[in-house]
């Protein structure tokens, strides 16, 4: 579904992601975890398209396609979704008009006819009871004056709605006390299915309670440098960072 | 100052004498030496230069470098009008064509023997003494070369009286058409506008332009607002791309009193705006709000004056412009608060987006305050469309145009949504979204 070749990207010429490879299956869920500072957010801010980024390096195809060459609404339509780690917020468009306006793009772009308004309305209810995503914030301004656990609520209440294929959930458990962090989890684990695959962005292990994943990455200076099953999360919370980034400058 | 700008200021000072030498008996009257007195301002003060502290970023030397014909006839009728029209509910709507009233276009359904809605023009008819007495009453200390202008010149308007406790259950529109198909045509209409104690009323002002010719609107409004009256004033500028508008609008507020404007310039090639409000009386409150598009080489100039004279009264004033091309945008708002006006709110906030490095804007705030128990503040935005919202957008496959779109209108809407004729929103909201969508 995703290959990650050598990927390499900067910002303001210094350069953040040195060589990663990756590959993500539909179904899987891959953790990427990493101190500080290791390019975690880079990694999912370049798949998404953020235009600060330069690509100076590698491939990405998704789906068969060179996925670099995309816009990011084009990436969005293609199945990609990236949960943000601050999502904006945008006085003036209501939650539901902005969703709309991105559902019947999205159609558009595949070649299919709008959705009407009842048929968008009934939708849209099925996945805020999904999610539980309260209606009330539905017609309110997107994220204006929303706290943190609903705005992550919301990122999530967005991706039922869009169904993609391939998620991208960045440090979506910063800033959530744990109920919230549950909540949020479980809305993501309702939208798990075999043909889904979902890249889990986080520093700490705690999410990971909830979201349960496959494989786990060690993401440390641009370069992934350790990989293995879920338990690897369980040991880096254990004896945190500090062994692995003595591994490395060891083969270094 | 360039011979051809002494040309137009002569051929007015000429015309008006020519005119006044068949008027007879009427010479005498009130009226016109209200008139008389308002072309000797006019003479006096002259057109503005850009040396004019007033006017450092607005040039009208190619508004007055042509001449045009302030007495043109128009046959218009209905058919010619069905496109320019601002979709009406129920309402009272009365077109001025070339500045004249026309009767045959126009609609008058509140009660006449309640409350009085006409022509300038007619309400003079009716009673000189009661329609001289209102006259340039607002507007006789202005130093303003425009106003001026209008008060020699203005040949009709609107003459709009609602006494004390009523209430104007229907909007009144009011249409300002410039027929500029065969040439380049003038009109100066002065409209006043008399709210009594606790009376209610919403008005409009919409502008339209009809051919290519230049247009050039030279238009004064005069509205009272006696003790708790509330009046909702609204003025709609689409005009053409060769369409020339100077405006005026003064108020003056009586205690208790609550006046909302908005103010929404669409089109035109070169528009001033100037409005005025006394807040003469305690407890009152004076809402100002502005919109503004240029695209292309057009120009938009807001003056906003709050001139806070009596304790405890509120003034809150919000202007939004969004700005293209190679296009200009002046914004000046002044705040004065009087020695007396303690205890006086006032707040005002001008943003903007440019989304062309060739547009410019110019904004200055200008307070100033004699009182010292007051509460003033004012802030001014000049910036970019919000990247990271624009990528959120897109990150969730709105396209950028679309997503640009969507983020413009969320812009405009503060100000849009405070526009109450139902009508006039909708029309608004229409207009815009065409405008946003066009590039």
């Amino acid at each position: 579904m995703l290959s990650i070749n050598d990927l390499r990207a900067s910002i303001e010429g210094k350069e953040i992601l040195k060589g990663i490879n990756l590959e993500v299956k539909p179904g899987e869920v891959h953790a990427i975890m990493g101190p500080n500072g290791s390019g975690k957010s880079t990694l999912a801010s370049v798949l998404a398209g953020r235009e600060e980024y330069e690509v100076t390096g590698g491939n990405v195809v998704f789906e068969g396609k060179d996925l670099l060459e995309l816009a990011p609404e084009e990436r969005a339509a293609e199945g990609i979704f990236l949960a943000f780690q601050y999502p904006v917020e945008i006085p003036g468009v209501t939650t539901i008009n902005f969703l709309k306006t991105a559902v019947n793009e999205i159609r558009k772009y595949k070649g299919e006819a709008p959705l009407d308004a009842a048929q968008f309305l009934k939708m849209v209810r099925e996945k805020a009871k999904l999610v539980s995503m309260n209606d009330s914030l539905l017609k309110r301004a997107l994220n204006e004056g929303f706290s943190g656990g609903e705005k992550k609520r919301n990122e999530v209440f967005q991706m039922a709605v869009l169904e993609p294929r391939l998620a991208i959930l960045d440090e979506t458990d910063s800033g959530l006390d744990i109920d919230a962090l549950r909540i949020v989890a479980e809305g993501v684990n309702t939208l798990r299915s075999p043909e889904r695959a979902t890249i889990v962005v986080t520093h700490y292990q705690r999410l990971l309670d909830y979201i349960v994943p496959d494989y786990v990455h060690v993401l440390y200076k641009g370069r992934i440098v350790k990989s293995g099953p879920k338990e690897l999360a369980l040991e880096l919370e254990e004896k945190g960072y500090d062994w692995i980034k003595a591994e490395v400058e060891a083969v270094g | 100052m360039s011979t051809e700008t002494i040309d137009l200021k002569t051929r007015l000072i000429t015309d008006f004498h020519a005119r006044e030498a068949v008027l007879n008996g009427e010479a005498s009257s009130e009226f016109h030496q209200k008139k008389r007195a308002g072309l000797a301002r006019f003479e006096q003060l002259g057109f503005p230069s850009i040396k004019h502290e007033e006017w450092k970023y607005s040039n009208v030397r190619d508004l007055i470098s042509v001449s045009y014909d302030f007495n043109a006839e128009s046959s218009i009728g209905l058919a010619e009008l069905e496109d320019l029209k601002v979709p009406a509910q129920e309402a009272n709507i009365l077109y001025f064509v070339n500045g004249r009233y026309n009767a045959g276009l126009s609609t008058i359904i509140s009660p006449v023997e309640k409350i009085t809605i006409s022509s300038l023009a007619e309400a003079y008819k009716n009673d000189p003494s009661k329609v001289a007495s209102f006259f340039n009453e607002l507007t006789k200390d202005a130093d303003d070369a425009f106003t001026a202008l209008n008060t020699a010149f203005t040949q009709d308007g609107v003459f709009i009286h609602i006494p004390d406790n009523q209430s104007v259950e229907h909007p009144i529109i009011l249409r300002f058409v410039s027929d500029a198909r065969e040439q380049n045509v003038g009109s100066q209409p002065r409209n006043i506008i008399s709210v009594g104690k606790n009376a209610h009323v919403k008005l409009a002002e919409a502008f339209r332009t009809l051919g290519d010719q230049r247009s050039f609107t030279n238009a004064v409004t005069e509205i009272h607002v006696a003790e708790e009256a509330n009046v909702q004033y609204y003025k709609v500028q689409n005009e053409s791309e060769n369409a020339y508008h100077i405006g005026t609008t003064q108020v003056r507020m009586l205690d208790r009193s609550h006046f909302y404007a908005g103010t929404v310039t669409l089109n035109g090639k070169f528009t001033r705006n100037n409005l005025n409000i006394v807040l003469d009386g305690e407890h009152c409150d004076a809402h100002m709000y502005g919109l503004y598009f240029p695209d292309g080489s057009q120009h938009v100039d807001n003056h906003t004056v709050a001139d806070h004279q009596k304790p405890n009264s509120e003034s809150n004033e919000l202007y939004k412009g969004i700005l293209r091309d190679k296009s200009k945008g002046v914004f000046n708002g002044k705040i004065f608060v009087r020695p007396d006006a303690q205890k006086t709110n006032a707040f005002q906030s001008c943003k903007n987006i440019v989304l062309s490095p060739d547009a410019t804007m110019n904004t200055k705030p200008q307070l100033e305050i004699f009182a010292d128990d007051v509460k003033c503040s004012h802030g001014t935005t000049t910036g970019q469309i919000d990247e990271e919202a624009l990528f959120y957008m897109r990150s969730r496959g709105i396209s950028r145009p679309e997503a640009m779109s969507l983020l413009m209108f969320a812009f405009c809407a503060d100000v849009v949504s405070q526009i109450k004729i139902d009508s006039v929103r909708e029309y608004l909201e229409n207009v815009i979204t065409r405008k946003l969508a066009s590039k």
